[in-house]
């Protein structure tokens, strides 16, 4: 690339505040998470005993680990595969030439300013069994009082559903814009040719729309993983028994609550390793998209 | 393209009906919140607005200082947004306007890596980190590890691309520095891209839960967030929602005014090049 500024010392003072941030509280902490994740750590941090892989073969052998894993994966499926879906469904009936269009756009698009801890002090209270609406709505329907204290699996279906709904707004926007991008002269054609709607939606605008859904499916599968710790604080602290302690719950007990801190620190390279396959298939598919665009 | 009335209609009752259900859970939070305790402890429960709104705000606020929090989360959100904002401002110009210099690549792929490293995955070092520097507990650990911001360097960059050559070139003839080309000619025709990112970035941080409750622990240093897990404390048995639900309308009200504020500015300038 051309230089327009001629400049040799610049270019360094302007990229190293960032690269400083970048270092200091990003990369070298990583890097030391995998250091410690071999060693046994005293409670206190002073004396460091090296364990090898120990703590991770540990892990995978721990039951409260691998229930953790099994419903982080429920609960991050949940969300991609319903969220995605609805929110698909409400972003392409949003951009119909319809009255009043922009209102229901932002009507749908306001979840996003919620917080993961502000969408579970409300859900607690819709789903309160001795109070909540929700609660009395099903109990109408069938006659069943649900009481997600003490049911491990309703609570695991009730914070995967109000983390959900959060990340709806999120997703409706997204989906626009990519709606948006879609070229009209391509859906005229399709018309022309007789396809129906159904038929112009499932081979015109979904496939240009991937883009779109690969990117949400990544950035929602990083908010499965990584984002919902608040939802889960104030919700259930990952109870009742183990049902809703999702990874990012457990890593906080383990490292910060119990201190074992080179356990905590193995259960962050396993993340690290889902962020690494998340990754490495965007570059893939970013790669790829370029071909039919 | 042309739809019939049929479609139009069912397309508006779907929306309506949807847009019902997305709302209802803040609706109600909005009608406990007016509540009296009594009222809100009713089963079934009651949907009509109460006349205790003003009673349960200021329960609220002072049981858990209220106004400190929100202050305390005001300043680390716009703090953080301004700091992100002018690191990538800076950044994405390195990258842009001067050729290939020594180290460009490595310095672009350390930052843009920042997106696979979420605080989890470095959660306890660097928390031992921030207590070497004797920070817990201060403004600075809340704020100063949030600055980089991948994505507002790539959003930065990709537009200063778009940006013709002849501007800078002019500037130069005209004798403008590098850092008087960029205060007076990128940052005012960025203004679109700014206001998105402050958007995101804003909503972003008035949300982090986990880094304030680990680097915190003083009630004076708590961010609102966590002052919803202080008013559900102790609530087990019956929760006086009413007061929460008050607390929770007023940690939720900032974001949504802001979003409400710059979606417009949000969608031209983020999401519409998101995946380009």
């Amino acid at each position: 690339m051309e230089s327009r500024f001629p400049n040799k010392i610049l270019p360094y003072l302007l990229v190293m505040p960032s690269l400083l941030v970048v270092l200091v509280f990003l990369i070298v902490p990583s890097i030391q998470s995998f250091y410690l994740s071999l060693f046994r750590v005293s409670p206190f941090g002073n004396v460091l005993i090296f364990k090898g892989l120990q703590n991770f073969i540990h892990l995978f052998q721990d039951p409260a680990y691998l229930n953790s894993l099994i419903r982080s994966f429920f609960f991050t499926g949940f969300i991609v595969v319903v969220g995605l879906s609805i929110s698909l469904g409400l972003a392409v009936l949003a951009n119909l030439p319809l009255a009043g269009v922009d209102i229901y756009r932002t009507a749908l698009i306001w979840p996003f300013a919620l917080s993961p801890a502000v969408a579970g002090t409300i859900w607690a209270l819709l789903v309160d069994p001795s109070t909540g609406p929700i609660t009395y709505f099903v109990q109408l329907a069938t006659g069943l009082r649900l009481n997600w204290m003490t049911n491990g699996d309703l609570a695991l279906l009730i914070v995967t559903v109000a983390a959900t709904w959060k990340m709806l707004g999120y997703n409706v926007i997204f989906f626009l814009a990519g709606l948006q991008n879609v070229p009209k002269e391509l859906l005229e054609a399709a018309h022309m040719d007789g396809a129906g709607s159904f038929r112009r939606f499932w081979n015109v605008t979904f496939p240009l729309l991937s883009p779109t859904t690969f990117f949400l499916f990544i950035m929602n599968s990083l908010y499965g993983f990584f984002e919902v710790f608040g939802l889960i604080d104030v919700m259930t602290k990952g109870g009742p028994g183990k049902a809703t302690d999702l990874l990012v719950y457990k890593l906080y007990e383990d490292g910060f609550v119990n201190f074992r801190t080179g356990y905590a620190s193995a259960q962050s390279i396993v993340l690290f390793v889902f962020v690494a396959i998340l990754t490495i298939l965007q570059f893939r598919f970013a790669g790829k998209k370029v071909f039919y665009r | 393209m042309q739809i019939t009335r049929t479609q139009s209609v069912l397309a508006h009752v779907t929306l309506i009906v949807s847009i019902l259900v997305i709302a209802f859970p803040v609706f109600f939070a909005l009608i406990t919140s007016t509540h009296s305790f009594q009222e809100s402890f009713s089963f079934p429960p009651k949907f009509h607005v109460g006349s205790h709104l003003l009673e349960n705000y200021r329960t609220a606020w002072e049981r858990v200082n209220l106004g400190r929090l929100l202050f305390n989360s005001t300043l680390i959100s716009v703090a953080v947004s301004a700091g992100k904002i002018l690191l990538s401002l800076l950044a994405a110009f390195a990258f842009t306007y001067f050729g290939d210099f020594r180290g460009k690549t490595t310095f672009f792929i350390l930052i843009l890596i920042t997106h696979m490293l979420p605080l989890p995955i470095r959660i306890v070092p660097t928390f031992e980190l921030v207590e070497d520097f004797g920070w817990m507990n201060t403004y600075y650990a809340l704020t100063i590890p949030f600055f980089a911001s991948a994505t507002g360097t790539l959003l930065f960059r990709q537009f200063f691309l778009t940006v013709p050559n002849d501007l800078a070139d002019a500037a130069r003839m005209d004798g403008a520095g590098p850092m008087k080309f960029l205060w007076k000619i990128l940052v005012p025709l960025s203004k679109t891209n700014m206001l998105a990112l402050f958007m995101i970035e804003f909503i972003y941080m008035w949300n982090q839960y986990l880094w304030p409750l680990i680097v915190t622990h003083t009630d004076d240093m708590r961010v609102v967030q966590i002052g919803l897990k202080m008013l559900l404390a102790g609530e087990e048995q019956a929760a006086e929602w009413n007061v929460i639900m008050a607390g929770t309308i007023l940690a939720m009200l900032p974001p949504l005014i802001i979003l409400l504020i710059l979606q417009g500015s949000f969608v031209k300038g983020f999401a519409m090049r998101q995946e380009k």
